[in-house]
């Protein structure tokens, strides 16, 4: 039962993202792939992972875990089906207490030995403010460090932030594209501060200007 | 739709021709050995589509008023978003988007499918125009708040109110042309598509004088004269399918493509403005919906109106 209903939710899904935002895959720095990667990408709205997803090749989807905040993905029966059932996200508690904080990305790193492929969002939250993307927060390089041989790949999401601006509950109809740049990873003697900025530049070299505000 | 020889004609000559450019193409790629250039390609491409372009318009022509409606409204809507995507929209356009997608572009379909005549002309010009800015206003947003509403209002007039006259065309009550509706439809798709392939043709083969460089470089003084004399020609050898004369097939005709070509370089010069060259790619090898509709948008309501006031009671 619970099988059908997944199927047919995330049919709907698809077919949503299709409809409203025409979302095309462009692999501009690498091939589409099953081999294991981590996703990483800039995060505007609640429908990126859906997009990401969306894009990716379908043999590819089942094994791709969206990474997701606990906090507002556990709120209501819906959301927990979503996430939990036809996502399989990987949950994370954001708001623990710093004292455990090491401990907040044990899931992913799980997710990982297991095989999967994540879609992570390193600003840690939504940007809803002009700047085109937050400065990223750790977790991005605790995840190259944990599991060095998966690929980093950066995903810049066009204009999904039009679609469906916060605080809006109803999407309107633009096109958005999906970005794939060129794998990087962590390199010997690598600095954290150094490896952020560089993936975050790597993610913000896959931006395209069409439309929106100016 | 009734299926005489008119019709049998055009469904062998349109499927006929679309059969020969393939065949054509493919002995190319065979010329080719492998190393086909990126114009053959595209053309391959092309071709192809329009052989998915007339499967979609045959059905929608076999269903009748119905499918017409339904099918350009698909379009309309993929056009539209493929406009206000290059738009500045804000976030206060919001509720004047969402309304522009989900209320005026089904009610303008939906009066052409009911045939109010008296509303759905101008239901887009004059109440859509009016309340879009309005829902806008309550946003109170104020930036650049007058290219915004002029950028929505021009989305809708060009993507949905032109393309629907289209479908429009079914409900004309011309005397002796009882149930050929479709034709009219057929006719002025035939002859602006065809209009542009012959300026293609006729440009790459004598084109050397640009006629508008800057808007639009390919296009050439010898490919525009050429495409309309045989457009004209070609709408003039389809009088059958009207309920015109062959010298008013063909008068239409010339007209139709004479729209067809100002309305592209019009909508060119939105997309250079928007500093794209294509508006999507959602038809292969030819870009975006509007980059296929274009030139037919500003040639459907001009056809609609002549014909109703000429040639209806």
């Amino acid at each position: 039962m619970t099988k059908v209903l997944r199927k047919i939710a995330s049919s709907a899904v698809l077919a949503t993202a299709h409809v409203v935002t025409g979302v095309r895959g462009v692999w501009a720095g690498c091939a589409p792939s099953s081999e294991q990667r981590i996703y990483f990408a800039n995060h505007t709205s609640h429908g990126d992972f859906v997009l990401i997803w969306t894009a990716l090749p379908k043999a590819h989807r089942a094994n791709t875990r969206p990474v997701a905040g606990a906090d507002y993905w556990t709120k209501s029966a819906l959301r927990r089906f979503f996430v939990g059932d036809v996502f399989n996200a990987v949950l994370i508690d954001r708001n623990a207490p710093s004292e455990s904080r090491g401990n907040v990305l044990a899931p992913l790193i799980e997710a990982l030995n297991e095989g999967h492929s994540l879609i992570f969002f390193p600003e840690g939250t939504r940007n809803t403010g002009e700047e085109p993307l937050l400065p990223f927060k750790t977790g991005l390089c605790h995840l190259a460090r944990a599991a060095p041989h998966v690929p980093l790949v950066p995903v810049w999401i066009d204009n999904i932030g039009r679609v469906i601006p916060k605080g809006e509950a109803l999407p309107v109809p633009l096109l958005c594209h999906v970005t794939f740049g060129a794998p990087l990873a962590l390199q010997d003697g690598e600095n954290r501060d150094a490896f952020l900025a560089r993936a975050r530049d790597a993610l913000l070299a896959l931006r395209s200007r069409d439309g929106g505000d100016e | 739709m009734t299926f005489d020889s008119p019709m049998l004609y055009l469904c062998t000559g349109v499927f006929g021709v679309l059969t020969l450019a393939t065949a054509t193409e493919r002995v190319l790629f065979r010329r080719s050995k492998g190393e086909a250039s990126p114009m053959l390609q595209n053309l391959k491409e092309r071709i192809d589509s329009w052989w998915i372009m007339a499967m979609f318009l045959t059905a929608a022509f076999l269903v009748g008023r119905i499918g017409m409606v339904v099918l350009f409204a698909i379009a309309s809507f993929l056009a539209l978003r493929e406009f206000m995507t290059l738009m500045r929209t804000r976030r206060g356009d919001h509720w004047a988007l969402f309304a522009a997608f989900f209320v005026v572009l089904p009610a303008q379909y939906a009066l052409i499918g009911v045939d109010w005549y008296g509303l759905y002309s101008i239901f887009i010009p004059v109440y859509a125009f009016l309340l879009l800015p309005i829902v806008a206003v309550l946003r109170a947003d104020t930036q650049a708040f007058t290219r915004r509403v002029a950028e929505l209002q021009w989305g809708l007039m060009t993507c949905v109110f032109c393309v629907s006259h289209l479908p429009a065309l079914m409900s004309l009550d011309i005397p002796g042309f009882e149930g050929r509706n479709e034709r009219l439809v057929a006719f002025l798709i035939i002859v602006v598509q065809g209009s542009d392939v012959l300026q293609y043709v006729w440009g790459k083969l004598f084109g050397r004088t640009k006629v508008a460089p800057t808007v639009s470089p390919s296009k050439t003084v010898e490919g525009l004269a050429g495409g309309l004399a045989s457009a004209t020609l070609l709408g003039a050898a389809l009088w059958e399918l009207t309920p015109f004369s062959p010298l008013q097939a063909g008068a239409m005709a010339f007209v139709a493509a004479l729209m067809g070509f100002l309305g592209g370089l019009v909508m060119s010069s939105i997309k250079r403005d928007r500093g794209v060259k294509d508006w999507g790619e959602i038809i292969r090898g030819h870009g975006g919906m509007l980059d296929r509709l274009d030139s037919i948008v500003f040639g459907a309501p001009i056809f609609f109106h002549l014909t109703r006031y000429w040639f209806t009671v």
